[in-house]
């Protein structure tokens, strides 16, 4: 788990601040355009990754967003240093991103129905689920439990975050039993898995979703592709791991293109709401 | 993977020494006793030696020995021919890197259900090395269920590499089966012992490993990521797994003190794969000390207990920052 930190590491290469090449058809994009094109490529269509605060903006209605527990932050229990160490890298993921952790929590609407968010962040150290994320997404399941209030959680995350070691695989246990709290309150869960859900989030919470969306083209699975190639030493079929693979084979409920979220998700709450 | 390992050379050389002794005295020409106790005392001093100062990476490598106690050598050990295998999630097929059944343990009646590892290459390849499938998850939840239905306790034995990273694993929803698997038994209304008894490979791992009681053996490990796997995506260097082991904290009594398991069970000097019958008797005790605990307690109290342990696993800080720090 995890592996997409290193698997990614190449396209951070991106030279400007300006421009971004889509990942499907190497169109160069500004950045400027993009955002205002909901981080589509204006070629090819293609759902490029898309920073949270867009995100929230996408799926919450206007200035309804509140964040809560943004003061959970994480702490180095193993002491862990590999080539770098975690408080280093974790010093650097909070430079970078200007968040301080992989996954935002908080309380908004959408379309006028309160509900509870959680958005993941790839950009912070692959979005990897350590114990903050496990901590805040939980907390999040309990509020909504509590006070009958829908979840949302949009997934991107290669998986575990090693550098926690035991204490992120705890994390799926912890997050998948307050769904199922969740699920005996009757309280409906929406999951949106956006590129890429991997590892240790996609074989917990983010698969649990009374409702699993994917977005178009997004890689979602357990084991990340390389992992897979190598065990298994053969290529992988084209499309393998993408959302509409996982359509094909039963994984999530749809493929939604990103312009239909906000109204999809809406929709969908309005009919399990009671 | 080698029967023996660089680090127990010593101890093996000897003790086939005292194998050819043995012959010899036996052959009734010559008394040997006294040179193959002195030997044998030998051999028990290298052992404590060796043994009790063996290195995270090592540890990682006695819990994969080939000879180590399976599933089954355990069930045999345990329930004798008591027990009755149940097999196949009934929606795919029947994984054998996961068996389950009936068996009696004690005065207990239990569900039993744990990965399969194989003792030779050939049966490796039939249990495809302990790597579960998503039908192998599936067939692990039915019988929890089962097991919940008719009031009996369910038995875990925990020794997995992880969960098969393969195109049908995938096709067939590895992601949902060990998530399914991971609410499903916080949820279970009879009580749940599980026991790490060689690697507790990741998520594969966890998929049958919530339970009211968690126990690792001695030299088990229980990790989010092998070391080998670590060291490739950290370090970039799959040699470096013996860095990565140390750096991961993955032997038992890290878990232990970080509150994720419950106890330790010891191991016969040299490792588990010396000794069946110990494991065996080991097990036995921890489940008279804590099933008659468990049994004794409502549905709903198991599985508040059962939520509140899992809940409180993780480690942060919860201080409000300071400004623009």
């Amino acid at each position: 788990m995890g592996w997409f930190d290193k698997l990614t590491r190449p396209r951070r290469d991106v030279p400007s601040d300006l421009w971004k090449k889509c990942t499907r058809c190497g169109e160069v994009l500004l950045i400027k355009d993009l955002a205002k094109n909901l981080y589509l490529c204006s070629k090819c269509d293609q759902h490029l990754r898309m920073p949270i605060w867009d995100r929230i903006a996408l799926l919450s209605d206007d200035n309804s967003f509140v964040e809560v527990n943004r003061e959970i932050r994480s702490i180095d229990p193993l002491n862990f240093v590999d080539s770098k160490s975690y408080v280093d890298r974790l010093k650097e993921s909070i430079a970078k991103t200007d968040v301080n952790e992989a996954v935002t929590t908080g309380r908004a609407s959408i379309d006028g129905i309160p509900m509870m968010l959680g958005v993941m962040n790839f950009e912070f150290m692959g979005g990897s689920m350590g114990s903050v994320v496990g901590e805040k997404l939980t907390r999040i399941l309990e509020t909504g439990a509590a006070e009958k209030l829908p979840v949302i959680i949009v997934s991107a995350s290669g998986g575990a975050r090693m550098q926690e070691g035991i204490y992120s695989l705890m994390q799926m246990g912890k997050t998948s039993a307050a769904i199922k709290r969740l699920n005996r309150a009757r309280v409906p869960y929406i999951s949106i898995m956006t590129d890429p859900t991997t590892g240790g989030v996609s074989a917990s919470f983010a698969s649990l979703g009374d409702i699993n969306i994917a977005e178009p083209g997004a890689l979602i699975g357990f084991a990340g592709p390389r992992v897979i190639e190598q065990t298994i030493r053969q290529k992988l079929p084209e499309g393998f791991q993408r959302a509409e693979f996982l359509l094909a084979h039963g994984m999530v409920d749809c493929v939604t293109h990103r312009r239909v979220l906000k109204s999809t998700v809406a929709r969908m709450l309005r009919y399990l709401s009671a | 993977m080698p029967k023996e390992f660089e680090f127990e050379k010593s101890i093996t050389e000897l003790e086939s020494r005292i194998r050819e002794l043995q012959t010899i005295s036996e052959s009734g020409k010559v008394d040997l006793s006294r040179e193959i106790q002195a030997i044998t005392d030998k051999v028990d001093a290298l052992k404590v030696e060796v043994y009790g100062s063996l290195e995270p990476w090592q540890i990682a490598q006695v819990a994969r020995h080939i000879n180590r106690p399976s599933t089954l050598d355990l069930i045999k050990l345990l329930c004798g021919d008591e027990f009755v295998e149940l097999h196949g999630d009934r929606l795919f097929g029947d994984d054998s890197a996961i068996v389950s059944g009936l068996g009696r343990i004690g005065s207990h009646k239990v569900m039993i259900i744990g990965h399969q590892k194989g003792h030779d290459t050939d049966e490796n390849i039939f249990r495809n090395f302990g790597m579960p499938h998503p039908e192998g998850y599936r067939k692990a939840l039915r019988m929890m269920r089962t097991a919940e239905r008719f009031g009996l306790p369910i038995v875990i034995f925990i020794d997995t590499p992880g969960a098969f990273p393969g195109i049908g694993a995938e096709e067939r929803g590895q992601s949902d089966a060990i998530a399914r698997n991971l609410a499903e038994m916080s949820d279970v209304g009879v009580p749940i012992l599980c026991f790490v008894t060689g690697e507790g490979g990741s998520g594969g791992a966890l998929a049958i490993g919530i339970g009211d009681r968690v126990f690792m053996f001695e030299f088990s490990v229980y990790s989010v990521i092998s070391a080998e796997g670590c060291a490739a995506i950290l370090w970039n260097d799959p040699t470096k797994a013996k860095e990565a082991a140390n750096a991961l904290k993955l032997r038992a009594e890290n878990l232990l003190e970080a509150g994720i398991i419950d106890g330790i069970l010891p191991e016969p000097l040299g490792g588990a794969h010396r000794n069946h019958q110990r494991s065996a008797e080991e097990i036995v005790k921890q489940i008279e000390a804590h099933l008659p605990i468990l049994k004794s307690m409502s549905r709903e109290q198991l599985i508040e207990q059962r939520y509140k342990k899992f809940r409180s696993m993780g480690k942060f800080s919860c201080e409000e920052e300071l400004e623009n720090a």
